[in-house]
């Protein structure tokens, strides 16, 4: 039977690897994901985890020799942060097109310069087009569950892209939650063994990562678009049955007192949490405001997300990265392309908050929603605000 | 001595493998000497190989999509991090031979890439693996400058050689400095088989090849590969050039095995380097003093690899 247990995140995050059976572990550490693979190592080393722990010498040969082990049919994780996963985005973008599965866990933080080891999303919106499944996980339960299912998606054979699973740095990888961490077989029941459709094997030798010339190129990215857009009826079966299975139910996007709310946060990631109570508190003061988190990031949600906040009239979209010299920022971006030219559609405003792990408290949100109000009477000149920016 | 050495007997001219794991009809150049020593290496491994292959010459030659000139399983994933795809499916097998997933039989793992893929922006990824122990071998095909990308200059290009970034003019005699050692590098990581080979030598390549498969750990084995796009030399003369490259000791034929120098091939009536030189577009604007500087470091270098022979 599934414990509930006082744990790190990191901790559990590693134990739900356990759980997966990995089998090959490349990884390179770096703050704040170092708890994840400290412990997984502790994991090999003590013979409870059958599998081979890699310690590259950089993120860029991690997602290379994660790159090599899926090919070469073992089930791969790996886990970076920020400036790492940075360094491995050359080879983040070769996989997804390969259809090498992957499950990699991105402890979110802000990206240099200045320097900066604490949470914001900065890291993952540069990765945003690597042709990966992207989730993002807003409390340690739901890190754990995300994993699971990473490596459930990840190899099914309809899909056959790697994830990454987006927890938030320190807010979420060094926090101590009770969790359920299920058993063994229960795990096992819900996540079948790797059976790749290719692999590298002498005995029916293939050709792996060709030349695309200009004849086939196009159609490759194509296919491997198409890939990922297809790849959302097994993500959402894939939560169905972990519903069914384990009793939480996960959605693309999530709702929360929606109904009749004229002005919708819109979140990503541990902020939620804040959020809902901010919602809770301007609820109880009469204003009909609700929140609509985004779980599932790549492939975007697009119907899920019009069902959720469609009938609003104003989004206050929070985006946990600054986009220089851009319009908006890139959530913000998005949900304004999803809404173009929808008769009724909402007014969108982006809010730039919580950079390099400044706190987004209820005020915060509070604050976001009077200014997201205020716009929707008059339009301001750009289409996003950074919040709370000192002045001295 | 290696223990997995005492069985091997060593290729014999009449013995040489008939199969190809590297297919004719590939796009290599007319008288690569490069696919012509890869030939050879793969003649050397056999079928039960998994090829990890860097961006270069090579890769583009025999996998136009969706044609392959490869017989055995290869992967290709980017330029620098062959030797980490290696890790990666050398770790594989490990785990899955453990778990009874695949067959127990030893399959090879080979990484190959061009000298630019290797000594130049590869080296971390090599060293990496070679450091972490990972059984397998590297294979670094040496064209002596960056070929796929139209000729520009490596870090083992040799001294004074014209290529499109080290151009000769009125304030310049073409390359600088003078070719990494590579090898040098590998030995320093104390792996238990470096070599270094030439395609005019099939035998001593094809048996440096096999040993560095079948040595348990990393393996380094560094092939001289003529490119007469890139030198400006005659195609016919690839295996010539090759042969004169040893002769001349401007590439001398060596292992170093657990650490111990054995040199493969004593040159004691060297021929000059311009024998060498000569014949090939790169060199001719070299004037003597530049000549003469090669000359010396050349025998120079030789003398240290004779001692490093004796001390070891």
């Amino acid at each position: 039977m599934a414990k509930r247990v006082g744990v790190e995140v990191s901790i559990a995050i590693a134990e739900a690897v356990k759980l997966a059976r990995a089998e090959v572990i490349p990884a390179y550490p770096i703050t704040p994901q170092t708890h994840i693979v400290e412990h997984l190592s502790e994991l090999v080393a003590n013979g409870e985890l059958d599998a081979e722990f890699i310690p590259v010498e950089s993120e860029h040969a991690a997602m290379s020799a994660c790159c090599g082990s899926s090919a070469a049919g073992a089930r791969t994780f790996t886990s970076s942060s920020s400036q790492g996963l940075s360094l491995m985005s050359e080879v983040l973008y070769i996989p997804a097109p390969m259809r090498l599965p992957i499950v990699n866990v991105v402890a979110n933080r802000a990206m240099s310069a200045p320097i900066s080891i604490w949470n914001d999303h900065q890291d993952i919106m540069v990765q945003r087009d690597i042709g990966w499944i992207q989730t993002f996980a807003e409390n340690g339960q739901e890190a754990v569950d995300l994993v699971l299912h990473a490596f459930r998606v990840s190899e099914d054979r309809r899909v056959s892209l790697p994830i990454i699973v987006n927890i938030d740095g320190f807010t979420l990888s060094h926090v101590i939650e009770p969790i359920e961490i299920p058993d063994q077989e229960e795990a096992d029941a819900y996540i079948p063994p790797f059976k790749p459709k290719f692999k590298l094997d002498p005995k029916k030798p293939i050709t792996m990562g060709p030349v695309g010339i200009p004849e086939v190129y196009t159609e490759a990215k194509v296919a491997h678009n198409e890939a990922l857009k297809n790849s959302k009826k097994v993500i959402l079966k894939a939560w169905k049955e972990f519903a069914e299975q384990f009793g939480r139910e996960y959605h693309p996007v999530e709702s929360y007192r929606t109904e009749d709310a004229e002005t919708i946060l819109v979140t990503m990631g541990s902020i939620s949490e804040t959020a809902m109570t901010a919602v809770d508190k301007m609820r109880d003061e009469g204003k009909n405001v609700g929140l609509v988190r985004i779980r599932l990031w790549r492939p975007f949600p697009g119907p899920e997300f019009r069902k959720a906040a469609g009938k609003a009239k104003v989004l206050a979209v929070i985006d946990r990265c600054l986009p220089p010299g851009a319009l908006c920022g890139p959530v913000g971006a998005e949900l304004r392309s999803l809404f173009y030219k929808i008769p009724g559609s909402p007014k969108i405003f982006s809010f730039v908050a919580g950079l390099g792990g400044r706190d987004v408290t209820v005020a915060r949100f509070e604050e976001i929603v009077d200014k997201a109000n205020k716009y929707a009477k008059k339009r301001p000149k750009e289409l996003y605000e950074v919040i709370g920016v000192r002045e001295k | 001595m290696i223990p997995e050495f005492e069985k091997f007997k060593g290729f014999k001219a009449k013995s040489i493998p008939k199969d190809e794991p590297l297919a004719p009809g590939h796009r290599a150049c007319q008288g690569c000497g490069e696919v012509l020593a890869l030939r050879m290496v793969m003649k050397a491994l056999g079928k039960d190989v998994i090829v990890c292959s860097a961006t270069g010459c090579m890769e583009i030659i025999t996998t136009p999509y969706p044609h392959t000139a490869w017989r055995v399983p290869w992967i290709h994933i980017a330029f620098e991090n062959a030797a980490a795809v290696a890790s990666g499916v050398e770790s594989a097998r490990k785990v899955l031979r453990r778990k009874g997933r695949i067959p127990k039989k030893h399959v090879d793992i080979m990484a190959v890439g061009g000298d630019g893929a290797t000594g130049d922006i590869g080296l971390q990824w090599i060293s990496g693996a070679f450091e972490r122990g990972h059984d397998f071998l590297y294979v670094c095909l040496d064209n002596e400058a960056y070929m796929n990308t139209g000729v520009q200059r490596s870090g083992c290009t040799p001294y004074g050689a014209m290529t499109t970034t080290s151009p000769p003019g009125s304030k310049s005699f073409g390359q600088v400095t003078w070719k990494k050692n590579v090898p040098a590098i590998a030995v320093a990581h104390n792996i238990p088989y470096v070599a270094t080979a030439s395609p005019a030598y099939y035998l001593d390549l094809m048996n440096k090849v096999k040993k560095a498969a079948l040595v348990k750990g990393p393996a380094y084995v560094h092939i001289y590969s003529p490119c007469p796009t890139g030198w400006g030399s005659a195609g016919e003369r690839s295996i010539e050039f090759a042969k004169l490259a040893v002769e001349t000791k401007v590439f001398p034929l060596y292992e170093v095995i657990e650490g111990r120098y054995i040199m493969s091939r004593k040159i004691n009536k060297p021929k000059p380097v311009t024998e060498y030189l000569k014949g090939q577009k790169r060199f001719r604007h070299l004037d003597e003093e530049h000549i003469d500087y090669i000359q010396k470091r050349v025998d120079a270098e030789y003398e240290k690899l004779l001692k490093l022979s004796e001390m070891t």
